[in-house]
């Protein structure tokens, strides 16, 4: 059986989730049962093949969000319904959802992987506190969609912006200390920009708590072998994306201070 | 019965086992090459490294076809002074490591030979054979005067081994691996992917973005095997057997036919690292089984008859 090979399928339906991110669904059967935080790479036919994380998952469907920034992406976003995109996955571990109270920061289209997770989390968890961040309220995606989800259990949604046009001004990261003194917490899950997860990461060190944090690198096969989104020895394709604490601690020398280009060149953050 | 020996020696550099690492395969960073080291390869070997940094082709650059994958990365690689400058800050220490070079010209190896050689790599192979890469590789490969200057002013850089890694995309393997042989290589790498090609039939185009890649894995085996047993009668210098191995019958299939060493790439797609300690155990067995006290033993034996 031959599986690490596009399975082209159409695009059923377009979500506006602002005016730079659209989330497209399309049938799937396997990605439509993948694990939530796995993700897949989808082939947009002579453009790219890219890496993108599950963020809806139903019946035979699955879908994923994007935000049009470079080349890519913007074709993605492009995409009509009926248009023909390839998909191979689900790849990766994916979050390990746990029973307790559990903390989610999340910011930007790192909402994406979060969403699956959070679905999870409502019928698993004794508590949910969500943090969700961004630059202004206009590239705001998902809130309404985490309220409603939220609303079936005993949770609170905290709201920060950059430039203060929506809830707290400031970063996700700001909101979470006072939290984090009040309350305990017996999982962190993150999935954002790279310096907001390691702050995260380092406030949870402070007060001992678990985190499970997605990461992003540049990704070519997918599968473990080429060695393009190697992080420390873990490649992030295969071995995360989503890295535990003890993980994340191996390769404290690289997570938050560099990434790799797809020359293999170390880039500063 | 003793323990067999499954030590083996290429030109002088020594390994604990006859396993290698491919080159294209996992080996970014020291990090990562370690990890193969300590899940039991006897040498481990980087991605190819080049003059200039390269980012490659576009994805997609890899696709699984029946019996092995298509790849086109495309030689992407940070360049020799970036590499250099990150395998100097990284702790070598004692892994048994082989650095890969590709380029367009013997001034280009020359170069790169003479920036890395003060750091602790035990030996370099010559990457001659990439099958999708304008300019650099096959298109090197298959002129015996562009490899004879190559291996030759390499080798006037350094004293370390050098291996010669061959395309099988030429019309007569054994003649390339001559010329390589008299113009000073140490051993020879037999075999580089082979070019090949896989198209979607519902959008009616090819899937790598570079149309066309090399093919690797078990459907490659027995043409790897051939080129191995038919260079091995004509040259006296170690070859390095490579394409397709995936089992222990397969390694051994690959000493029988003249290889000292093997080299694994693919089938870590397939079984993940623990493919290195599956193949050494069954190796020893066999040995065990045939009654043979080291691997060297039954290298070149398919000959004799």
């Amino acid at each position: 059986m031959v599986s690490n090979r596009p399975r082209i399928t159409k695009v059923l339906d377009v979500i506006e989730e602002s005016s730079t991110v659209r989330s497209l669904l399309f049938k799937d059967e396997m990605c439509s049962k993948a694990k939530p935080g796995q993700f897949m790479m989808v082939w947009i036919p002579g453009v790219d093949e890219i890496p993108m994380s599950i963020s809806i998952m139903k019946d035979d469907q699955a879908g994923l969000t994007v935000r049009k920034v470079g080349e890519a992406s913007t074709a993605l976003f492009n995409m009509r319904v009926g248009s023909m995109i390839g998909i191979r996955g689900p790849y990766g571990n994916g979050f390990n959802p746990i029973i307790g109270k559990v903390m989610i920061v999340g910011a930007g289209t790192g909402l994406a992987p979060l969403m699956p997770l959070l679905e999870i989390l409502t019928n698993k968890s004794a508590s949910i506190d969500m943090i969700v961040g961004g630059k202004t309220m206009e590239e705001f995606i998902f809130v309404n969609k985490i309220k409603e989800i939220l609303s079936k259990t005993e949770s609170k949604i905290v709201v920060t912006t950059e430039d203060g046009s929506h809830g707290i001004k400031g970063l996700a990261t700001d909101a979470i200390l006072p939290i984090l003194r009040e309350k305990r917490f017996d999982m962190i899950y993150t999935c954002g920009p790279e310096l907001m997860m390691k702050k995260v990461f380092e406030m949870a060190q402070e007060f001992n708590l678990p985190v499970q944090a997605s990461l992003e690198r540049v990704m070519k096969c997918g599968i473990g072998i080429c060695g393009s989104c190697c992080i420390g020895k873990y490649n992030v394709c295969k071995d995360g994306p989503v890295f535990n604490s003890s993980k994340l601690k191996e390769v404290k020398d690289e997570f938050g201070l560099f990434k790799r280009d797809h020359s293999g060149k170390r880039v500063i953050f | 019965m003793q323990e067999p020996d499954l030590s083996v020696e290429i030109a002088g550099f020594k390994m604990k086992n006859p396993l290698m690492l491919a080159s294209g395969i996992l080996g970014t960073s020291i990090a990562s090459l370690k990890k193969v080291f300590e899940a039991g390869a006897g040498a481990v070997i980087t991605k190819s490294i080049g003059y200039k940094a390269r980012v490659g082709y576009d994805n997609p650059t890899l696709v699984e076809v029946h019996g092995g994958y298509l790849n086109a990365i495309g030689l992407s690689n940070p360049g020799v002074k970036e590499f250099y400058d990150e395998l100097s800050n990284s702790k070598i220490g004692d892994l048994p490591l082989v650095v890969s070079l590709f380029g367009a010209k013997p001034s280009e190896f020359k170069e790169m030979v003479s920036i890395l050689d003060e750091l602790n790599i035990k030996a370099y192979e010559l990457n001659l054979s990439c099958p999708h890469v304008k300019g650099f590789g096959i298109e090197v490969g298959q002129d015996p005067k562009a490899i004879r200057e190559i291996v030759k002013s390499t080798k006037e850089e350094t004293k370390k081994p050098l291996f010669v890694k061959l395309s099988p995309n030429v019309s007569d393997i054994v003649k390339i691996a001559k010329v390589a042989e008299n113009s000073g290589a140490d051993a020879l790498t037999i075999m580089n992917t082979i070019r090949a090609m896989s198209i979607d039939i519902e959008t009616f185009r090819p899937i790598l973005a570079n149309k066309i890649g090399g093919l690797s894995g078990p459907a490659i085996k027995p043409i790897a095997v051939r080129c191995v047993y038919e260079v091995s009668r004509s040259v006296r210098i170690p070859i390095i057997g490579c394409g397709g191995i995936t089992s222990w019958q397969d390694a051994i299939e690959f000493f029988l036919a003249g290889a000292r060493a093997v080299q694994i790439g693919t089938a870590i797609a397939y079984e993940g690292l623990g493919v290195f300690g599956k193949i050494k155990k069954g190796i020893r067995d066999y040995l065990i089984m045939k009654e043979k006290e080291s691997v060297r033993d039954i290298v070149g034996l398919s000959h004799g008859f």
